[in-house]
């Protein structure tokens, strides 16, 4: 039995009549020590997935099997990075940190805890911003502070729900590479989502589409063949990365549903006066020739099928 | 445009507005309003309570200071009860629906009522309990009940907003429901707490006067309603402008420390 296991996961939101269905038979299965990526469309449902991985919301069908037990609720064991950071604001950098190490370790000594969240806190270097709060940081540092806050959880699986996604170029190239060598170093188990498939392929050792929502689902899992660790300056010209980008970027235009669009534009009816031949006088408190009635707004749309 | 008088206004125009006033108090009391003691009366029949403002001469004839620290001293006590009774309920209808539902309709009754009906209610409420004062309680009674409530529905608004995402870090983590309460919800919902404890001890404040003039105790209302009573009319007005000092103060003070918790 794999160690992280989703068995037949459909999920919706919402009553029957206003209710989308985000995710229909979804499977997935991923070994101890995998680096899973998943890669979606916006709005196809991979935090719904993610949410369902880390055990905060209950899949309405189907089953998630994490290490033997059979849907268990959340926990610190499946650390998640959360998409929009979800620092806590009245905590320093330090104090995030440390309120998941005094969680998690309650065994350890209070220096012992201490040392444990400096060795993080400098792992994704943020030791001079120690005592900031997350108002202070730029967006790539609080998405560092998140990502050290999971990690020091030492957790079985991490799970990073597109943890780049509002960094820099440069940044983000520097933060894949911290997460390339913790994995590689740690023998970790991760399951990255991300809307990169450059980035799924750099770091995964097998990338799986996910196809459009509502109704989205997995595609087949696409191998990465190429070594690690791998350089991200020859990756580019690889011909095996080539041909999986292909692969994977063919897959998800594919899946893709029949977009359909609504083009609309607003007229204006201008306001016409009738020419009042009867010569009434003009009613009290009106400006004499004002307009009777206002330019009426009529919107024109056409839907389009692409 | 900015001329050099530009930079007096803050001064120059809230002491027009102020003569304005003081000039219509005069020719009011000069002309249809006979009762009414002109400005240089009120500040002369006024000058032994502010000149010396800790005097004790009798229960009822204190220093105006000495009677605002009286009036602080309760509105204090009453205050601190709404504080302890209504940031709880504030979270219990914050976090259940179910108790919402039950007791939102009865809040939204209650909360309009004025003092002046709380405080009968107070007196026959604790009249039978020994070893009380049972003025005292009913006028904290009455000063709890009125000022609670903003506490108790800014508490509830702020801990129904709570993000989710904070509530989810807590899960992770698998904080106690103690540990999620203190590390989690009540730090998320402090801003909300603040703007209801403000407003709250303004309300507070506006229920003193009303609470000792029905109970006559010592206090800046007590003084007002007394000396209304014995047809001194002059330290009416010092005692009003004593009140809206005051409430201005406290309010600048909560204000502050209310910023001082806006941190998210
Ligand atoms: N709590 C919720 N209640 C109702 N609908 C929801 C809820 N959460 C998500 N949805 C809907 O589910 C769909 C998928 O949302 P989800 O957040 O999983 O997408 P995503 O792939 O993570 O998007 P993005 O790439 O923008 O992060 C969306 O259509 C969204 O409107
Ligand atoms: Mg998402």
């Amino acid at each position: 039995m794999a160690f992280l296991q989703l068995q037949g996961v459909s999920m919706g939101y919402g009553v029957p009549g206003g209710r989308t269905e985000v995710l229909a038979d979804i499977d997935l299965e991923i070994e101890q020590g995998e680096f899973v990526a998943i890669v979606g469309y916006s709005g196809s449902g991979k935090t719904t997935l993610m949410s369902i991985l880390a055990g905060l919301i209950r899949p309405e069908k189907g089953r998630v099997i994490f290490d033997g037990q059979d849907t268990p609720g959340p926990g610190p064991d499946r650390g998640l990075v959360f998409q929009n950071y979800s620092l806590l604001p009245w905590l320093t950098v330090h104090e995030n940190v440390s309120l998941a190490v005094d969680q998690v370790f309650p065994q350890l000594s209070e220096s012992e805890r201490k040392s444990h969240t400096d060795r993080f806190v400098q792992m994704v270097n943020l030791t001079p911003a120690r005592d900031k709060r997350p108002s202070e940081l730029s967006g790539g540092m609080r998405q560092r502070v998140s990502v050290a806050r999971t990690l020091s959880m030492q957790p079985k699986v991490l799970l990073l729900d597109e943890p780049l996604g509002a960094l820099d170029a440069l940044t983000r190239a520097t933060l894949q590479d911290e997460i390339s060598r913790i994995r590689l170093a740690e023998k970790q188990t991760v399951v990255l989502i991300t809307n990169d498939p450059d980035e799924a392929i750099l770091l995964a050792d097998r990338v799986i589409p996910l196809t459009a929502g509502p109704r989205a689902t997995l595609g087949p899992s696409i191998p990465v063949t190429l070594s690690q660790p791998r350089d991200r300056r020859t990756l580019l010209g690889n011909y095996d990365f080539k041909q999986i980008r292909h692969e994977v970027i063919q897959y998800l235009l594919k899946a893709r549903p029949r977009h359909r669009t609504t083009l609309s534009r607003s007229l204006v009816l201008p306001d016409v006066e009738p020419e009042d031949i009867t010569h009434r006088p003009p009613p009290l408190f009106a400006k004499p020739g004002s307009a009777r009635r206002k330019s009426e707004m009529k919107t024109e749309s056409v839907e389009v099928t692409l | 445009m900015k001329t050099p008088w530009n930079r007096f206004d803050f001064l120059l125009l809230p002491l027009l507005g102020g003569a304005f006033i003081l000039l219509l108090w005069h020719l009011s009391s000069h002309s249809w309003s006979g009762d009414l003691p002109d400005p240089a009366k009120t500040w002369h029949e006024s000058k032994p309570y502010v000149l010396e403002p800790w005097a004790k001469r009798g229960e009822l004839d204190q220093g105006i200071l000495r009677f605002t620290f009286l009036s602080l001293i309760l509105v204090a006590k009453g205050y601190a009860i709404a504080l302890i009774l209504g940031t709880p309920i504030g979270f219990f209808l914050g976090l259940s629906p179910t108790f919402n539902k039950a007791f939102d309709p009865i809040i939204q009754i209650l909360r309009p009522v004025s003092p002046l009906a709380w405080l009968p209610l107070g007196m026959v409420l604790f009249a039978k309990i020994k070893g009380i004062n049972v003025t005292e309680v009913a006028a904290l009674f009455t000063i709890a009940l009125c000022s609670m409530w903003p506490t108790v529905l800014n508490t509830a608004v702020g801990v129904r907003a709570i993000p989710t995402d904070y509530l989810n870090v807590a899960r992770v983590l698998k904080l106690s429901r103690w540990k999620t309460l203190t590390k989690v919800m009540i730090p998320a919902t402090l801003p909300y707490m603040f703007t209801g404890f403000r407003l709250s001890l303004g309300i507070a404040w506006l229920v003193i006067v009303a609470a000792e003039m029905l109970t006559g105790r010592p206090g800046v209302g007590g003084f007002l309603w007394q000396q209304y009573n014995a047809l001194v009319y002059e330290q009416i007005i010092l005692c009003i402008l004593t009140i809206g000092g005051v409430g201005f103060i406290l309010d600048r003070l909560m204000s502050v420390i209310e910023r001082r918790f806006k941190t998210i």
